[in-house]
C-alpha cells in the first residue's frame, strides 16, 4: 500500500491559516510571509508569481515544512502539519511532498538513477524496487540513455528532469517547485514545461513558485505576492493544459 | 619587502579573524611539541644534575673499595667476618700514577635503619667531622655528621620519610637525624651500586666513631675511599685497569684488592630510573608529532574549502598564485612556531615534575637545560607539519581557477560506485554515512590513521605495562617498584595527552565532514531523512573509520613496542577488545555532538544559500 493512502484525503490537499514567517528582531524585522490564507485541491496546478524577495520561496518551505511558521497553520491532507516533530515532518516529506529546486540540487557524486532512486531508498523501499521506479521516471522524462551519467555531464534541462523524476520518486500528493525554470534557457524551459504538463494531466498537485509570468499563465490559478501577502488571485481559464508550452509563448 | 609586509598582513588579519581554529590549531601542535620537548629533554635529564652534584660536592673521578668477606663458618652462623678488613690495597690506590687527591679510607658497616615503623637496609658510611677534600656530601638540609647525629643520603631520607629532627635506630641504637645531603660517590637510592658487593641499601653517614660502634667488635666490614685523578676522563680506563673482573663484577673472595668505579658509570646508574620515562615519552611525542600533523591537515583542509573565495578575491585583485600559496602557508607556519615555543617551554617547565627520582641530586630543584639541538630538533619538526600540511591544498587553492573560485564552488565530491551501491542496501544512516564518507577519502584516511596512532599508543603502553610487571622480579626491591612506579606515572600522562589529541581530531574531523556535507545532509532532509538519520549518518561516518583504525591500532601497538622495547609482549585478548570498543565508543560519543549540530541546521537556508 502507498504510504499517501494512509493519509486522509478531506477536503483540500494543501491548507495555510493565518499563516506568518518573521526573520530578525525590533527594526532589523523582516515579515517574510504574512497572514497567508491558501487552499490548493488535489490535481490543481497553482502558480504562486511576484517579485524576488516577495516571500514566495519561504512560503513554499513553510508547506513543505523545512521552515516553521512564526504564526497560522499549514495542513496537509487534512492533518496540520506545522506543529509536528522534525522527524514526523521528515517522514511526512518522504511520502508526501516532493522537491524541484531551482538549483537542481542532485548529488554530484551520483549518477542520474542514483538520484532518483534516492527517495526511494530513505523510504525504505528494497534497492531493487528503488531502481525499478527510478528507471521507469528517468524514461517518462526522457532520460533514459543518460541514466548512468554524473549531473555535471548532463544539461541544465536533463537536470532538472532528472530532479523532477527525483521529485515523484515515492509518489507524493504534492509538488512543490521552486522557479523550477528559474536557471534554464529557453529551451530547457521548454522540456521541464512540457514534463510538468504531463505530470498535470496525471493528476498530480502541483505548485510552482515563479518571477516568470510565462510559467505563471500555464497553471489552473494563480496568486500575485508581494511583500509577503497575497495581493491578487486569477483563475486561469484558457482551458485544458495540452497547449502549456503555446501558452507560454515557447512553443519551437 | 613590500611583498613579505602584504603577505605577512593578509595573514595575520585572516588569522584575527577566525581565531577559535587558530588557537585550536595552536592546541594541537603545542600538545606535541610539549611532550616530544619532554621526551628531549627527559633523555639528558641526569647528566646536568649529576655534573653539578659532581662539582658541588668535589665528587670523586673514582670511587674505591674492599671489603671483609666471612669464612665459610661465619655465613653459614650468619656472624660478620672476624678477620679484619686489609686495607693495603685502597692506600696503594692514593699513590697511583695519576690520583691527584683523596678522601678515606673510611669505614663501612652495614646496618638496618629503623625509621616510622619501617625498616631498611643501609650501608653506614664513617666520616670526620671536617670537610674532606674529595666528595664532601652537600647539605640539603640539616647540618653535617656529630657524634649521635646521622646524615641521610637526600633519595634515600625522602624515601624512608625522614628528615632534620627526626630519630631513627641503626642496628637498634637511637640517633638523631641531624642533616639530608647529595652526593655523587654513588647513585642515588634506590639504585643499585655495585662496588665490592652489589647492595640497594641508602647511604647514611654518621662520624666513623658511631659507625664502627654498630658491630659487635666495632670492626668495618670494609672500607671506602674517593679519588681524584688529574684527567677525570680517563676514569673508566682507570678503573678496569685495577678491576680484575671490571667494574661492579667485584674481586674474589678473601681478596684485599680493591673494586673501582669511574665517576662515568655512577652518572649511567643515576639515570636508570628516568631511562624508561624518557623513552615512552620520546615515542609519544613522535606519536603526538604524526596527530598533530592529522589535526594540522583536516585544519588547514577545512580552512582552505571556507576560503575558496577569499583565494578567488586576492587572485581577482592582483594576487600571483605565488602571494596565495605564501599567504596560507604563512598562517599555519606562524602558528606552528608559536606553538613551537609554547611547548618548548612548557616541556621545559614540565620536566622537573617528571624527575623527582633524581631527588638525590643537587640538580633537581632547577629545570633541566634546553639543549640547541633539542630547541632545533622540536621547531624544525614543527615547522615540518605546518609545511607538509598546508603545502598541498596551498598550492591547489592558488592554482584554482579565479571564476570557480569567486563563485565558491566547492571542491567536487569523490564517487565510489562499488560504496554507493553497497550502501543502497544498508539501513538509512548507515547509508547516508558511507555515502558522506566515501566523498572525502582524504579526510576517511586521516581520521583513521589518528585513531590507528592513538590505538598503537595505548596497546604499547599495555604491553610496556605487562612487560614491566614481569620486569619486577622482587617485589620487594624498591629499585623495581620505584622504576615501576616511575614508568606508571609517565605512561598515563602520554596515553591521556595521545587519546585528548585523537579526540581533538576527531571533532575537527566531524565538524569538517558536517560542514562539507551540510549540502548533501539538507537534500537528504528535504527528500525525507530525519535529523536523527542523518546526524547518525555524520556520525557513522566517523565511527566506521574510527573502528578500521583501532583494528589497525592494535598490530601498530605490538610492533611499536617490540621495536622500541626490544620485546614482543601482546596484551590479553581482553584488554584488545575493551581497546577496540572503548574507541569506537568514544568516537561515537565524541562526534554525537558535532554530527548532531550538522544534522540539525536549517534546510531551507542551506538549500536558499546555494543559490546566492
Amino acid at each position: 500500500m502507498n504510504a499517501n493512502e494512509s493519509l486522509p484525503r478531506v477536503g483540500p490537499v494543501l491548507r495555510t491559516s493565518g499563516l506568518e514567517k518573521e526573520y530578525g528582531h525590533g527594526e532589523g524585522l523582516v515579515r517574510a510571509v504574512d497572514a497567508v490564507e491558501l487552499e490548493v485541491a488535489s490535481g490543481e496546478t497553482l502558480a504562486v508569481m511576484g517579485p524576488s524577495g516577495c516571500g514566495k520561496s519561504t512560503l513554499l518551505h513553510l508547506l513543505g515544512g523545512l521552515e516553521r511558521p512564526t504564526a497560522g497553520e499549514v495542513w496537509l491532507a487534512g492533518r496540520r502539519i506545522d506543529e509536528l516533530s522534525e522527524k514526523a515532518l521528515a517522514r511526512l516529506r518522504r511520502h508526501a511532498i516532493g522537491f524541484v529546486f531551482q538549483a537542481f540540487h542532485l548529488m554530484d557524486e551520483l549518477t542520474a538513477a542514483e538520484n532518483v532512486e534516492l527517495p526511494a531508498l530513505l523510504a525504505g523501499r528494497s534497492p531493487r524496487a528503488a531502481r525499478r521506479r527510478a528507471a521507469e521516471l528517468l524514461e517518462e522524462v526522457g532520460l533514459t540513455d543518460r541514466k548512468e551519467h554524473l549531473p555535471s555531464a548532463l544539461s541544465g534541462g536533463q537536470r532538472q528532469r532528472v530532479a523532477i523524476a527525483r521529485a515523484l520518486s515515492n509518489d507524493p500528493l504534492v509538488v512543490l517547485a521552486d522557479e523550477p525554470t528559474g536557471n534554464l534557457d529557453s529551451a530547457a524551459t521548454l522540456d521541464v514545461l512540457r514534463l510538468l504538463e504531463s505530470l498535470r494531466s496525471t493528476g498530480q498537485t502541483l505548485l510552482i513558485v515563479t518571477h516568470d509570468a510565462r510559467i505563471a499563465a500555464t497553471a489552473d490559478r494563480l496568486i500575485s505576492m508581494r511583500d509577503g501577502t497575497f495581493v491578487e488571485e486569477t483563475r486561469l481559464t484558457h482551458g485544458p493544459t495540452g497547449r502549456l508550452a503555446e501558452l507560454a509563448g515557447l512553443e519551437r | 619587502m613590500s611583498r613579505a609586509l602584504l603577505v605577512f598582513r593578509l595573514a595575520s588579519r585572516d588569522l584575527r579573524r577566525r581565531p577559535v581554529e587558530a588557537v585550536l590549531l595552536l592546541l594541537a601542535i603545542t600538545g606535541a611539541t610539549t611532550v616530544l620537548t619532554l621526551g628531549l629533554v627527559l633523555h639528558g635529564v641526569t647528566k646536568g644534575p649529576y655534573e653539578s652534584t659532581r662539582e658541588a660536592t668535589a665528587g670523586p673521578d673514582v670511587v674505591a673499595n674492599v671489603i671483609s668477606e666471612p669464612t665459610e663458618r661465619e655465613r653459614a652462623e650468619r656472624r660478620p667476618p672476624a678477620t679484619p678488613v686489609d686495607s693495603a690495597g685502597l692506600e696503594a690506590l692514593t699513590d697511583a700514577p695519576g690520583v691527584v687527591n683523596h678522601s678515606g679510607p673510611y669505614p663501612l658497616v652495614l646496618a638496618s635503619v629503623g625509621a616510622n615503623g619501617h625498616t631498611a637496609e643501609a650501608q653506614v658510611q664513617g666520616r670526620d667531622a671536617t670537610p674532606a677534600l674529595v666528595d664532601q656530601p652537600k647539605l640539603t638540609e640539616g647540618r653535617w655528621v656529630r657524634d649521635g647525629g646521622a646524615v641521610f643520603e637526600a633519595a634515600f631520607a625522602t624515601a624512608i620519610g625522614v628528615g632534620a629532627g627526626d630519630s631513627i635506630t641503626l642496628n637498634g641504637r637511637s640517633f638523631q637525624v641531624v642533616g639530608v645531603a647529595v652526593s655523587a660517590a654513588l647513585a642515588p637510592y634506590p639504585v643499585v651500586s655495585c662496588l665490592s658487593f652489589c647492595s640497594q641499601s641508602g647511604v647514611v653517614w654518621l662520624t666513623r666513631g658511631d659507625a664502627l660502634s654498630l658491630t659487635p667488635r666495632r670492626r668495618a666490614a670494609g672500607l671506602i675511599l674517593n679519588l681524584k685523578l688529574a684527567n677525570p676522563a680517563a676514569a673508566p680506563a682507570f678503573a678496569a685497569a685495577r678491576n680484575p673482573k671490571g667494574p661492579g663484577q667485584g674481586a674474589p673472595p678473601g681478596s684485599t684488592q680493591p673494586t673501582l668505579l669511574a665517576w662515568q658509570d655512577v652518572r649511567e646508574e643515576s639515570a636508570d630510573l628516568v631511562r624508561n620515562q624518557a623513552e615512552v615519552l620520546r615515542t609519544g611525542g613522535w606519536l603526538l608529532v604524526l596527530l598533530a600533523l592529522a589535526s594540522v591537515a583536516v585544519l588547514v583542509g577545512g580552512r582552505m574549502a571556507d576560503q575558496t573565495r577569499r583565494v578567488g578575491l586576492l587572485k581577482a585583485v592582483g594576487g600571483t598564485p605565488s602571494v596565495v600559496a605564501a599567504v596560507l602557508l604563512a598562517e599555519y607556519v606562524v602558528v606552528a612556531l608559536i606553538a613551537a615555543a609554547v611547548g618548548l617551554a612548557a616541556g621545559w617547565l614540565a620536566a622537573p615534575l617528571l624527575i623527582d627520582p633524581s631527588a638525590g641530586l643537587v640538580g633537581r630543584a632547577g629545570a633541566p637545560a634546553l639543549t640547541i639541538s633539542t630547541v632545533g630538533l622540536v621547531t624544525a619538526v614543527t615547522f615540518g607539519v605546518a609545511v607538509a600540511a598546508t603545502v598541498v591544498p596551498a598550492v591547489r587553492a592558488a592554482r584554482t581557477s579565479t571564476v570557480l573560485a569567486l563563485a565558491d564552488s566547492a571542491r567536487a565530491p569523490r564517487r565510489t560506485p562499488w560504496l554507493i551501491a553497497l550502501s543502497a542496501r544498508l539501513p538509512v544512516p548507515l547509508l547516508l554515512g558511507l555515502r558522506v564518507a566515501a566523498r572525502r577519502p582524504r579526510r576517511i584516511v586521516l581520521a583513521t590513521a589518528s585513531i590507528a596512532i592513538t590505538v598503537s599508543g595505548i596497546v604499547a603502553a599495555l604491553a610496556a605495562h605487562l612487560d614491566l610487571a614481569a620486569d619486577v622480579v622482587d617485589p620487594s626491591s624498591p629499585l623495581d617498584i620505584t622504576k615501576a612506579d616511575r614508568f606508571n606515572e609517565v605512561l598515563p600522562v602520554i596515553t591521556i595527552t595521545l587519546a585528548a589529541l585523537a579526540a581533538v581530531n576527531a571533532i575537527f574531523i566531524t565538524w569538517a565532514t558536517a560542514l562539507d556535507a551540510r549540502h548533501s545532509s539538507a537534500l537528504a532532509r528535504a527528500l525525507g531523512a530525519t535529523p536523527q538519520q542523518v546526524s547518525a549518518g555524520l556520525s557513522a561516518a566517523q565511527v566506521l573509520p574510527a573502528l578500521v583504525g583501532a583494528i589497525l591500532g592494535i598490530p601498530g601497538g605490538i610492533a611499536l613496542f617490540a621495536a622500541v622495547g626490544d620485546s614482543m609482549t601482546v596484551p590479553p585478548l581482553w584488554q584488545l577488545l575493551a581497546v577496540v570498543a572503548g574507541t569506537v565508543l568514544v568516537a561515537a560519543a565524541l562526534t554525537a555532538i558535532p554530527a548532531r549540530i550538522g544534522g540539525r541546521r536549517s534546510v531551507a537556508e542551506i538549500l536558499q544559500s546555494e543559490l546566492a
